[in-house]
């Protein structure tokens, strides 16, 4: 029933860089319902990035639905697009995901400080932010006192990838997107964080999107779209982003 | 809020670099709001050289060269007052003391001012200060002389030393008075003021020394004038007089009466008026240090526009973070923004904190050795307008890194590729 749910619709939608003759994307149709764990798989510069932008709002489509949760990202301002995004989706990136001048608890509580809603989620269930904090990095392991307080450039990458995990899974965002999170890690890691994944976002009830061009990674995924088999521009290479308004 | 805490620490974590462009800034704030409170009690100082003065009076000639000869020993005057004239000024109803000034000798340089006792009684200078002795006692003899501090410490002077005075002015006198050595009886304090650079004698010896240059002089003792309200002070002409006056308010009329006195054609002049009339003509000088100091300040915010700069293709990561957890272009922009301006408003603070705390270091030393007075008072107006202009100009400076990241940040969205 629940699963049925669409998080993401898309429609044939279109996208075109400002300046650039042809489209980046080009998309007729994607579901993905609730609850779904998808394994986004396409070659770097065949628009995924651009995708992402436009899942969190921070580009708009010409032409073409884009709803994520149901609601039309077309219809929101930029400053609602921005609150959207703060309240509903968490992010993991490839690389260089932490605030280096905040602490491990700060960077991990960070949405909570642009997103009234995931901040009242969090103290629905925990006394503090911090306490909540604590809780998921002791569930990915990482609650060690020494680890908390130790500056995050300090940390390993696997370290810090745990920790952007965390950050995007507070507040149980309705939908996590990661993009190449792995892409740093071994093999070894690779698999044990993408566990720790699954595990948080059944735990948050949370939709995962997980972009990457890593066959290995695929197995767990409950399914995988090849990227290039949705997008119809025939165009690989993706230009500079430029100035979006 | 939240934006303001992490501008906050992102600032901490830099504070070297920041604290190194902080005290940069501060450091030219503190050049400008010092030259301007320098030019401030310079220019107090300079206009009050004489203070408590109503009118100085000369032979006619211009009123500025008259302020130079009497007040600050350059130059000589063209014409001598006559006694007859001195008498009537003396006898005016409404002066209250003279101070009468004969020119025309020197010692090793210095210019020696003949005078009465009038003068140690009624000179003020600076803020209604009298001179005061620092060594020995005030004279008493006919060949007695008081030694300006700046003469005293050039020439190596103590009291109960003996000096010669020559006839004419500067170094090279073809007619010294080694005949008539005087006695050094006091050193004046210093003033900070040309009363350091002369030698202070009694108008009778200088009639004495120039028996046989300039015809008889009679015997009187002129060191003694004050009962007679200077009368017989000398028996020749005078270089300048000074007059206090029984009320202030009467200096207009008084100075007009004198210039268009009868009998002797004379120059009276209020000496603040023409004083600050003198500083103006200085105020070139005072401009171009006031231009340097700007040019500082200036480049001290452009090394805080590099610095920012600089920084921010590192940061274009951190915004990408931010931009991904929900925070807006705007915010991205007020936190290079709000950095500059907390910047510029933290080396404004400081500088102001290290002219104040200079200033009360060196007060004591610039008075006691340069005669400048620096008031510790609250900035004026000028100098509150410059610190606005510089927080202004810190503020324009974090626009550009700000715009530019602002626009980084709508292009990058989220995912940044470096």
């Amino acid at each position: 029933m629940l699963e049925q749910t669409p998080v993401i619709e898309i429609a044939d939608l279109s996208f075109t860089w400002k300046r650039q003759a042809r489209p980046v994307l080009n998309i007729a149709s994607l579901q993905i319902n609730h609850g779904e764990r998808v394994f986004l798989r396409g070659p770097s510069g065949s628009g995924k990035s651009t995708l992402l932008n436009l899942l969190a709002g921070v580009a708009l489509p010409q032409a073409g639905v884009l709803k994520v949760l149901g609601q039309e990202l077309s219809a929101l301002g930029s400053a609602q697009r921005d609150h959207f995004r703060a309240h509903h989706i968490g992010f993991i990136f490839q690389m260089f995901n932490l605030i280096p001048y905040l602490s491990v608890v700060e960077n991990v509580t960070l949405p909570c400080r642009f997103s009234d809603k995931r901040k009242h989620k969090v103290l629905a269930q925990a006394d503090s932010l911090e306490q909540e904090a604590i809780r998921l990095l002791g569930h990915l392991d990482m609650a060690h006192s020494d680890v908390l307080h130790k500056p995050v450039n300090e940390l390993s990458v696997g370290q810090q990838q745990r920790v952007a995990a965390a950050r995007a899974l507070i507040g149980s965002p309705e939908l996590v997107i990661a993009d190449e999170p792995t892409s740093s890690l071994d093999a070894d890691r690779s698999s044990a964080f993408i566990d720790l994944l699954f595990r948080e976002c059944d735990n948050a009830n949370s939709t995962m999107v997980f972009v990457s061009h890593d066959n290995s990674l695929e197995a767990p995924f409950d399914r995988t779209i090849e990227f290039q088999q949705i997008n119809h521009t025939g165009s690989v290479g993706q230009p500079k982003l430029h100035a979006v308004t | 809020m939240a934006i303001l805490g992490l501008a906050v620490k992102s600032f901490r974590n830099r504070k070297f670099t920041t604290g190194l462009t902080v005290l940069s800034i501060a450091l030219s704030v503190m050049l400008l709001l010092g030259i301007e409170k320098i030019r401030h009690g310079a220019e107090t100082s300079f206009t009050s050289t004489v203070s408590g003065t109503d009118l100085i009076i000369g032979a006619r000639g211009s009123p500025m060269q008259l302020l130079l000869y009497s007040v600050f020993h350059v130059g000589n005057p063209t014409n001598n007052i006559s006694r007859e004239s001195y008498e009537a000024i003396i006898d005016h109803p409404q002066v209250k003391w003279v101070i009468p000034l004969s020119f025309g000798d020197s010692h090793e340089g210095y210019r020696v001012v003949g005078t009465t006792t009038q003068f140690y009684e009624h000179f003020r200078f600076a803020k209604n200060q009298h001179l005061q002795l620092e060594k020995g006692e005030w004279i008493s003899d006919t060949y007695d002389a008081t030694v300006g501090a700046e003469v005293a410490a050039a020439l190596g002077y103590s009291p109960g030393d003996k000096i010669i005075i020559a006839h004419g002015g500067g170094d090279e006198s073809f007619i010294v008075h080694t005949d008539k050595p005087f006695r050094v009886a006091g050193i004046l304090k210093r003033t900070g003021t040309p009363v350091d650079r002369a030698v202070y004698v009694g108008l009778k010896s200088i009639d004495e020394i120039h028996q046989g240059f300039e015809g008889d002089a009679h015997d009187h003792d002129p060191l003694d004038v004050h009962d007679d309200h200077g009368k017989n002070a000398t028996q020749g002409g005078f270089s300048a007089i000074l007059v206090g006056l029984q009320s202030r308010a009467a200096a207009v009329s008084m100075q007009r009466s004198l210039n268009e006195y009868d009998h002797e054609p004379l120059t009276a002049v209020m000496p603040g008026v023409v004083l600050l009339e003198l500083w103006q003509m200085m105020s070139m000088a005072e401009r171009i240090l006031k231009i340097v100091a700007l040019l500082v300040v200036a480049v001290g915010l452009f090394s805080m526009l590099i610095i920012l700069m600089t920084s921010l293709n590192e940061r274009r990561r951190e915004m990408a973070i931010l931009r991904s957890v929900g925070a807006r272009p705007a915010h991205v922009f007020v936190l290079i923004m709000g950095e500059a301006v907390f910047l510029t408003l933290m080396a404004i603070g400081l500088g102001v904190a290290l002219v104040y705390g200079l200033m009360i270091l060196l007060q004591p030393w610039l008075e006691s050795m340069y005669g400048l007075y620096l008031v510790i008072a609250w900035p004026n107006n000028t100098e509150l307008m410059l610190l606005a202009v510089i927080a202004l100009c810190g503020f324009v400076v974090g626009l550009i890194p700000g715009i530019r990241i602002y626009r980084y940040s709508l292009a990058d969205g989220m995912t940044i590729r470096m």
